[in-house]
């Protein structure tokens, strides 16, 4: 039995510890707006912060998030007007909108890590991930927005 | 539980315009997989019972529904609206969207432009996806044709709205009818400035005469709200959140999780299955067999073994686990180096004319200056980002389906011929499509789904994988050209002979098709906007040995990789700046109706319409291209290693030209900082979306260029993820895209699609510009290393 906590909710999970926390996310818990992507960590789409850093959650086993802090898309604010999704509504990011919930989680760990991030760190930060509809100069565009906008 | 509960997309519904500070439910409602989802949604039956006053558009035109087709939840047959527009009695505005969204941004379009000419308040409006129906019309959401087909016919639907809610007012009031107007969800009386809502208007509005069609007033373009401005995504909120529905984010109670082991090569078929270790995984509860479709196949899905789990995993991890021995079938020594060889050879002997005007042949004969070069480009896959995914439950003989479908129709057709039972038995409900492109515009998917909720009993949710996406896709084709020019003393272009080879789409449909047909030259290749005396453009033999399908422009994007590099390479060979040589390439302005410009076996139509409709008007091509050469600083001398391309492609009825700015490193990467793209399309309604449009082709058209290529081996694609699959990335990607769109009135021609055309020309043309290295193979992948130390390409003289 694994017991970790989502979303600042406890969760228990007993089933096939090779299980990623993707599908334990989506399938489980019905948390969907972690997608799937690729499965080996190439497109970023299903990237949640565990204890507080961006992790790609198919690559995440269950088997080693006993105790663990995850936080996906659907907990990142409680009103879903953290800085970076206020700034992706305001430049129109989204198309298809299916890689953004992993973009703005990538890009939240970067600001915490980085408030005013460079075009370097920008690039290196999300670099990992694919937007198919091509996204990126607003993707850019919004990360430096919504940093500026943040103490 | 209704299973139309499930309907939408967004767990609860947003209105058009939701702030930031209306904040989307969160996990609440859904903690439970035994639990169904509320999604507050009704269907298009339950929303006609609710009465109010109703209008639909249909192909006899504008009309409201009588009491007697509301009672009966659907419109009297055999008239079948495509749009659909309802007022409540408390003035909510619901109007079903009857195209599919995938990123094009229909879902707010469509509804805007109603609501503009309807003179609704935007905050009161609401959207309603269709399901799958032939009341609609079709629904295919494809051929960039959602706005240039139907702008009119929203206009007109808005306007007799309008129309009834101000004869409305009138007659309460007993006014004259010219002293009243709509006004943002209100009608005024001009004389007096008193006003009625338009809730308070719906009973009046379902009795007063329908006023005569000529009679409906469309707004003049000073009296438009939104349409020609940005209006934002109604599905913002949704997709920031993590609470937008796509195909595999609905749970349904006693739901199972299915991935399928396919035939790796097309046409194959599973000759033994040992599924004894699939069996020991835990989760998994079944095997079954999906019977292998005989070639072509068209949307059928192509069979194998499905393997039936708790959870998704499971159904992955059972999936790796059989052991199945493949007979490969007639495509089982398919090889794209041999492929490569075999289109080279039929492009080297005359093929099919597409188009023929003077003497090709004479004039090159005569001719001092000659010029010729081949190209070549692979499959690709669509790899939008949401691999194939779909739900399915059969219950009392009826069928129905949640899935990301460009085509509803063609699912629920499809599915009712694949599991032979009655299309009215069928549904097939639409969500959001986490891209597409091309590829959710079959349903082969959707079928698996079907199928095995049949044989299960239970509903299922089939989950393909990323490597299942490029294994077992519809493929763009691969390709080749040939091209040879003559020139004469002055450096003009005296003869154009293109030649191409390819796999049709039609033999995804029709067995042994020996390769294109002329008509497949029309997405341009035929009909390119060029002064030239001597044409012949020919179709040469290829056949398919794997599925080929659709993909975001379709030929138009090798066609236009191939024909802006020719004219780069011809503009350097005349010793003309490429700029200037296209401009005197398009030549003097004027209107061509094409199918009296040399078009041998080109079809009845054009792009859905008949030809005289949609000349070919040279002038907006050139301004286009005047466009981005004077935005572009296209004249500014650039260092070595960095370099620009221009190039010009017309398609789906719009015009594109692109100046895109490249930087080769040292080891051959190549990033693109920059870029200015100029479009007509006609009359634009929403330009922000048609600015993304543009980024995204660009950025698609790296992908095409730069990093992409399906190969087959043994008849089996080499390629598995985006690890060898590569698109672009962020990197790589523009600071700068800007976008020209040209404002015009003029009817509109297609978004989605003809930005991706000249991206690849204009980078492969910058690329040389910069480096001296002529791509004449895509993708460029590690062509350009040690290009410092390379001879500049033959003949050709470095770009300044």
């Amino acid at each position: 039995m694994i017991t970790l906590t989502v979303n600042g909710a406890r969760r228990t999970f007993d089933g096939d510890p090779t299980m990623p926390l993707l599908w334990f996310l989506r399938d489980e818990l019905a948390l969907t707006g972690t997608k799937y992507g690729c499965g080996v960590a190439q497109c970023g789409s299903c990237t949640v912060h565990v204890a507080g850093k961006p992790v790609r959650s198919c690559q995440a086993l269950m088997s080693e998030l006993q105790d663990a802090t995850v936080t996906t898309i659907e907990g990142l604010h409680p009103t879903g007007e953290h800085p970076l999704q206020v700034a992706w509504r305001e430049i129109d990011v989204p198309q298809c909108g299916f890689c953004q919930p992993g973009q703005i989680m990538q890009a939240a760990g970067l600001l915490q890590r980085k408030p005013k991030p460079t075009d370097e760190d920008i690039d290196a930060a999300m670099n990992g991930h694919i937007c198919r509809c091509g996204t990126y100069p607003r993707i850019r565009a919004a990360i430096k927005a919504a940093a500026e906008k943040s103490p | 539980m209704s299973a139309n509960e499930f309907l939408p997309w967004v767990r609860r519904a947003v209105a058009p315009h939701a702030p930031a500070d209306e904040p989307t439910s969160l996990d609440a409602t859904r903690d439970s997989t035994d639990q169904p989802q509320d999604l507050q949604r009704r269907t298009l039956i339950q929303l006609l019972g609710l009465g109010g006053l109703v209008i639909a558009f249909g192909a006899g035109g504008v009309r409201r529904l009588e009491a007697a087709e509301l009672a009966a939840g659907t419109a009297a047959n055999p008239w079948s609206p495509h749009v659909y527009v309802r007022v409540a009695d408390d003035g909510i505005v619901t109007i079903v969207c009857h195209r599919s969204e995938m990123g094009q941004g229909i879902r707010t379009t469509m509804p805007m432009i109603i609501a503009d000419e309807m003179e609704a308040d935007w905050a009161r409006c609401r959207v309603e996806q269709a399901v799958g129906d032939p009341k609609y019309g079709s629904q295919n959401t494809d051929g960039s044709t959602s706005i240039r087909d139907f702008l009119q016919k929203y206009r007109e639907a808005g306007a007799t709205t309008r129309a009834l809610l101000e004869a409305a007012a009138a007659r309460e009031w007993n006014v004259d009818a010219a002293d009243v107007f709509a006004r943002q969800h209100e009608v005024v009386h001009r004389p007096t400035g008193r006003t009625k809502s338009f809730g308070a208007l719906v009973e009046t509005a379902r009795t007063v005469a329908m006023p005569a069609p000529e009679s409906v007033r469309i707004k003049r373009p000073e009296e438009r709200r939104w349409q020609g401005k940005r209006m934002p995504s109604i599905d913002l909120v949704p997709m920031t959140t993590g609470t937008a529905v796509y195909g595999a984010d609905l749970t349904l109670p006693g739901m199972k999780f299915a991935a399928i082991a396919r035939p790796p090569v097309w046409g194959g078929k599973a000759m033994a299955v040992d599924d004894t270790e699939a069996r020991k995984v835990p989760g998994v509860e079944r095997i079954v067999r999906i019977p292998e479709t005989p070639i072509p196949g068209a949307f059928l899905p192509l069979g194998g073994v499905a393997v039936i789990a708790r959870n998704t995993w499971a159904a992955f991890r059972g999936r790796d686990a059989l052991k199945i021995t493949w007979d490969a079938g007639p495509n089982g020594s398919h090889d794209s180096k041999t492929y490569q060889a075999a289109l080279e050879t039929s492009i080297r002997a005359p093929g099919k004319p597409g188009r023929t005007n003077g003497d090709v042949a004479a004039a090159l004969a005569a001719a001092q200056r000659k010029v010729s070069a081949e190209y070549h480009i692979p499959y690709l896959s669509h790899a939008q980002m949401e691999p194939m995914a779909a739900i399915a439950r059969v219950r009392d003989g009826k069928v129905e389906a949640w899935a990301p479908t460009q085509s509803p129709n063609d699912a629920r057709n499809t599915i009712a011929d694949y599991l032979k039972v009655d299309k009215a038995s069928v549904t097939v409900n639409v969500t959001l499509l986490g891209g597409a492109f091309g590829r959710k515009s079959k349903p082969d998917f959707i079928c698996e789904a079907a199928y095995l909720a049949r044989e299960t009993g239970a509903p299922v949710r089939v989950q393909w994988s990323r490597e299942d996406d490029l294994r077992h896709s519809y493929y763009h084709s691969v390709a080749a050209h040939r091209f040879e020019a003559a020139l004469d003393d002055a450096g003009k272009v005296t003869a154009w002979l293109h030649r191409s080879a390819y796999p049709s789409i039609s033999a995804t449909f029709a067995p042994n098709l020996a390769g294109p047909t002329p008509d497949e030259l029309t997405n341009g290749a035929s009909d390119v906007p060029w002064d030239v005396p001597n044409m012949s453009v020919e179709v040469c033999p290829a056949v398919a040995h794997a599925r080929i399908g659709w993909y975001r422009s379709v030929n138009a994007i090798h066609h236009g990789f191939a024909i802006g590099s020719f004219v780069d390479e011809l503009a350097h060979a005349a010793g003309k700046d490429t700029a200037a040589f296209l401009l005197e390439l398009i030549g003097p302005d004027r209107k061509v109706d094409l199918s009296k410009a040399g078009l041998v076996d080109s079809g009845e139509t054009y792009y859905g319409a008949p030809w005289a409709e949609q000349p070919l008007d040279t002038a907006r091509a050139r301004r286009v291209v005047e466009s981005v050469q004077q935005r572009s600083g296209w004249d500014t001398p650039l260092p070595r290693g960095r370099g620009r391309g221009i190039a010009v492609h017309r398609s789906f009825l719009s015009y594109v030209a692109m100046v895109v700015e490249v930087e080769v490193k040292p080891d051959g990467t190549v990033l693109v900082p920059r870029a200015t793209v100029a479009v007509d399309a006609g009359f634009v309604a929403n330009p922000d979306r048609v600015k993304a449009q543009m980024e995204g082709a660009l950025i698609m058209g790296m992908s095409n260029t730069l990093y992409s290529g399906i190969t087959f081996a043994e008849g089996k694609v080499e390629q598995s993820n985006y690890d060898d699959y590569r698109v672009a990335r962020m990197r790589a990607s523009p600071h700068v895209v800007d976008v020209h769109v040209v404002e015009s009135e003029g009817s509109p021609g297609g978004i989605g699609e003809p930005g991706v055309p000249p991206a690849g020309a204009a980078i492969a043309n910058a690329i040389f510009a910069a480096t001296g290295v002529r791509v004449r193979e895509l993708p460029v992948g590690r062509q350009l290393e040690g290009w410092e130390t390379r001879a500049s390409d033959k003949g050709h003289a470095v770009a300044g």
